[in-house]
């Protein structure tokens, strides 16, 4: 177990430092003068030059990696040209609103995708299981963005039930912040969930076939008990895997949902940023979104071994 | 060669999704195609006292808030959405597909390596890496192309090793590894051919996926630019007209919805045929 | 008393190519505490037969005739009652050990499983009799705490545990298909001996199906021989295996290679059956043995053949069995 625990953490600082560095010289490097990109071709030569020295530009440049990473561990993520504010306050208001999107996302479509995927499996080749094979293949092919402004134009303009966009503000109220998040993780849920039902389905119809399900029955299990009890469980450990492997994916449609409602949130900062060209925000920002996804997969296949005890090591046979 | 094809046509015939799918697959090509030698109107005619007609018989599916012709705006960005989508896949196929026979056949720390290089770029969705290439680069549908195909890079790279290392373990390779045959000489002669099926159907998925990514990168401006029209950049002009004019919002929409439904249609149908051991639980 | 009696079975199973009869009226009875075995090659039904009686045939499947069991008809049960009948009164342990275990259960909690669900025990109860059952199979629970998980244990270890839920219960009958051959030879052996020890201390039947004529020389004492869905010969084993009257039998045998001289001159190389057994859509008419069979007359290829009293309770299907020399 701890031989497991061990590598998995190695493989996680590795791939961390790799993100950093690739982040870093995409950014920092390949730009070659970020302090003229950022202040644009018409900022006066003096201008430039206290930019520079503010960014420690003329340092060499593993002195700056170092300089950047020995920030980043201590919280200090830089100062947003633009506001003038440091990035990491920028980041605590808007996490405010990215992180309950994306959690009622995933919440949203794990209820909606897993139960659809076990009816379809329990109704294998019977209606049920055509709709819900067919609203998969829906809902993967709608892009979510306009799917978000169908539901724009069906709840906000038709219906006028939720406001088109725009975020009111916590203090606002729990319930108006609540209902300017709800088109939006719809829209986000839906490819989810999609994916999610396919592939729960499948899951459970790989597992129905194999032969410990025939050895439950033998000794007396229902096809119901045999399902909920012996087959799901096996079934859900690729479902979990890919859960979380769709997390960056739930991240790169956070961004497009955010500016299509409007929303405050981080997809819109970085958004904001690459238009401003504050390549500072910039830098940290997907630095953040990267190490998120990476140490969300970490996670998950800590779960993994959890899950299925054949991962845990001590193996006989 | 060109027996199995017609072998897998004839197969696919019986196939509904491959049917279904195959038509409209082939309809956008052609659409796309078409749009170079004909529109039924010129897309850069502005006309702002034709703006937001509705469908007609001489706009057959009315005019946006210039007074384009929406069906022409269509089928012209079809041919972006293809030609981005395409480009992508052969930047995933040109480097994925080596790596991930690289990393079957020889296993061990390269095979490692490989692994943790994939598990890493997928931490950079298009999305992301899109937004840092235009943060230096500036917006344009080259960086889309970029962006999009270096994520098909890992995604190519993993379906070929594992359907690689499956190649590997059967007895024929034993075989001709035992006749001295190197291990690069039996990748590109006995494995890459049997892993052919998998790569067309990965291949289709991922133009699909491709199809969605561009409309979502230059939905918010980070891919084609104007004038060139884009399917995403059309749903992006026409969320200002929301109230007034939701039928923008609706074509280019349902453009996309049909391409991707039937790519992924033919891709199962595709499937089904290449290779019954891989159909599953369908 | 009869425990089990298998009256004009047929199993139609939905194809592609139509609906096939994959057995086709059978008879077959044993009586309480017997040991029944059924031989024949890959596809001949076997399988089929044991999971008709179990309740576990595919879906698409539709059966007619009666299988009864001490007297009732399984086939005339709900599928609730069924689920009381089956790891109960009928226990199944079946042939890859490797597979056949739940991967993310303990063994454990896997034996326990059917004492649950038909035993009305309690907790202790149960733990005690689990603890039990490994004993009598052969896993001390010293070595093999109940919460190991089956990836730790080896193929052998594996179809004892698999033994020890089927006879969990104590069934009155326990059918066990091919249940040696996924293992090592010397493996065979031991679960062999196992199985025959626990059937004779229990007094349960067993139906023992195999493909390997030693396993079912030492396991049983009646045997029925089968072929693309139909019986050919049934009798003591003893008897069939000395005195074979239908030919498929004879090429059966004549199939084992052995060391040594023989006295027929037919054996002097290794033997094979010419010909294949005919795919399951395409039995022919008459009896489906004869194109491939060296005694064959004309009679046997347009019709099925008769019932053949060959004495001791041994009989053929056949219209040209051997002699009895």
């Amino acid at each position: 177990m701890s031989v497991f625990l061990a590598k998995r953490i190695t493989t996680l600082v590795i791939t961390l430092m790799l993100t950093t560095v690739v982040i870093f010289v995409v950014l920092e490097i390949l730009p070659g003068d970020p302090a003229s990109i950022m202040l644009g071709i018409n900022a006066e030569a003096d201008t430039l030059a206290a930019l520079r020295a503010e960014l420690g530009l003329d340092r060499p440049v593993h002195i700056r990696y170092i300089r950047w990473i020995l920030d980043l561990l201590q919280g200090n993520l830089g100062t947003s040209l633009t506001y003038d504010v440091p990035v990491s306050e920028l980041i605590a208001e808007r996490i405010a609103i990215s992180l309950p999107l994306a959690l009622m996302a995933i919440i949203l479509s794990t209820v909606i995708a897993i139960p659809l995927g076990i009816i379809a499996a329990s109704h294998h080749n019977r209606p049920l299981d055509f709709f819900v094979m067919g609203f998969s293949q829906l809902g993967i092919a709608i892009p979510n963005f306009w799917f978000a402004l169908l539901l724009i134009i069906f709840f906000s303009i038709m219906l006028k039930w939720v406001p088109a966009g725009g975020f009111a503000g916590w203090d606002a109220g729990m319930w108006p912040s609540l209902m300017s998040l709800f088109l939006p993780s719809i829209a986000l849920a839906l490819p989810q969930s999609a994916i999610l039902a396919r592939v729960t389905r499948s899951s459970l119809l790989d597992v129905l076939k194999e032969d410990y399900i025939r050895t439950a029955r033998a000794k007396g299990v229902s096809q119901r008990r045999a399902l909920w009890g012996h087959a799901l469980r096996n079934a859900l450990i690729p479902v979990v895997t890919i859960m979380g492997l769709q997390f960056s994916f739930l991240l790169a449609g956070a961004i497009i949902i955010e500016n299509v409602f409007y929303l405050p949130g981080l997809g819109r900062l970085i958004f904001q940023a690459i238009a401003q060209r504050d390549l500072i925000v910039v830098k940290n920002m997907v630095l953040i979104l990267a190490v998120t996804v990476v140490v969300i997969n970490f996670v998950v296949d800590l779960l993994y071994a959890v899950i299925d005890p054949r991962l845990r090591g001590g193996e006989n046979g | 060669m060109a027996r199995r094809l017609v072998e897998i046509f004839t197969h696919g015939l019986k196939n509904r999704s491959f049917v279904i799918g195959g038509i409209i697959t082939l309809l956008f090509f052609l659409i796309a195609l078409l749009s170079y030698v004909w529109t039924p109107h010129a897309i850069e005619n502005i006309s702002i006292a034709n703006k937001l007609k509705l469908p007609g018989s001489v706009y057959w599916l009315g005019t946006d808030h210039f007074g384009r012709d929406i069906f022409s705006m269509l089928i012209v960005g079809a041919r972006n959405s293809v030609i981005v989508a395409f480009v992508a896949i052969g930047i995933g196929l040109g480097f994925g597909v080596p790596l991930g026979l690289i990393a079957a056949a020889r296993k061990g720390w390269v095979d490692e390596f490989i692994m943790r290089f994939n598990d890493f770029t997928f931490a950079f969705p298009s999305i992301i890496s899109a937004i840092m290439i235009t943060a230096i680069l500036g917006p344009g549908a080259v960086n889309s192309i970029i962006a999009i195909g270096i994520f098909n890079i890992p995604v190519f790279a993993r379906v070929s090793r594992g359907a690689a290392q499956s190649v590997w373990k059967r007895e024929f390779i034993l075989a001709a590894r035992s006749s001295g045959k190197g291990a690069f000489k039996i990748s590109l002669e006995h494995v890459l051919p049997n892993i052919f099926s998998m790569l067309i159907v990965q291949t289709t998925i991922q133009f699909a996926l491709g199809i969605l990514a561009e409309a979502g990168l230059s939905y918010l401006g980070l891919g084609t630019q104007p004038p060139a029209p884009s399917w995403g950049k059309m749903l992006n002009e026409a969320q200002t007209f929301l109230y007034l004019a939701p039928q923008l919002a609706i074509y280019p929409g349902v453009a996309i919805v049909l391409t991707v439904l039937g790519l992924n249609l033919f891709g199962d149908g595709l499937r089904d045929v290449l290779d019954p051991k891989l159909r599953r639980s369908r | 008393m009869t425990l089990l009696n298998i009256q004009n079975l047929t199993v139609t199973i939905d194809t592609v190519h139509g609906p096939i009869n994959i057995i086709e009226q059978i008879d077959l009875s044993m009586a309480a505490g017997a040991k029944l075995g059924i031989v024949g090659e890959s596809g001949c039904g076997k399988s089929i037969t044991a999971l008709a009686i179990i309740g576990l045939l595919p879906d698409k499947s539709s059966l007619s005739g009666k299988i009864l069991l001490n007297g009732e008809n399984l086939l005339a049960f709900t599928p609730e009652e069924m689920c009381r009948v089956r790891g109960n009164r009928v226990a199944m342990i079946f042939q890859e050990p490797m597979t056949a275990l739940n991967p993310v259960q303990t063994i454990g909690n896997q034996i326990a499983e059917s004492l649950i669900l038909h035993l009305k025990l309690g907790k202790k109860d149960i733990r005690d009799r689990v603890r039990q059952l490994m004993e009598n199979v052969g896993l001390p629970v010293r070595r093999f705490p109940l919460d190991l998980y089956p990836h730790q244990l080896s193929g052998g270890q594996r179809q004892r545990v698999m033994i020890a839920m089927a006879i969990a219960c104590e069934p009155d009958l326990l059918i066990a298909d091919e249940p040696t051959t996924a293992l090592d030879v010397t493996v065979q052996e031991q679960i062999l001996d196992l199985i025959l020890d626990l059937v004779d201390q229990s007094g349960m039947g067993l139906i023992m199906i195999s493909h390997d004529l030693g396993v079912i020389a030492q396991t049983t004492e009646t045997v029925v021989v089968m072929y693309t869905g139909n019986l050919f010969e049934t009798g003591p084993t003893v008897e069939v295996f000395k005195h074979m009257a239908h030919p498929y039998t004879d090429g059966l045998f004549s199939a084992i290679p052995r060391p040594g001289i023989s006295l027929n001159s037919k054996r002097d190389r290794l033997y094979t059956i010419p010909g294949q057994v005919p795919e399951i859509h395409l039995r022919p008419e008459g009896c489906s043995f004869a194109d491939r069979c060296h005694r064959a007359l004309d009679p046997c290829r347009t019709q099925a053949p008769p019932v053949v009293d060959m004495g001791k309770n041994h009989v053929a299907w056949c219209f040209n069995p051997l002699d009895r020399n």
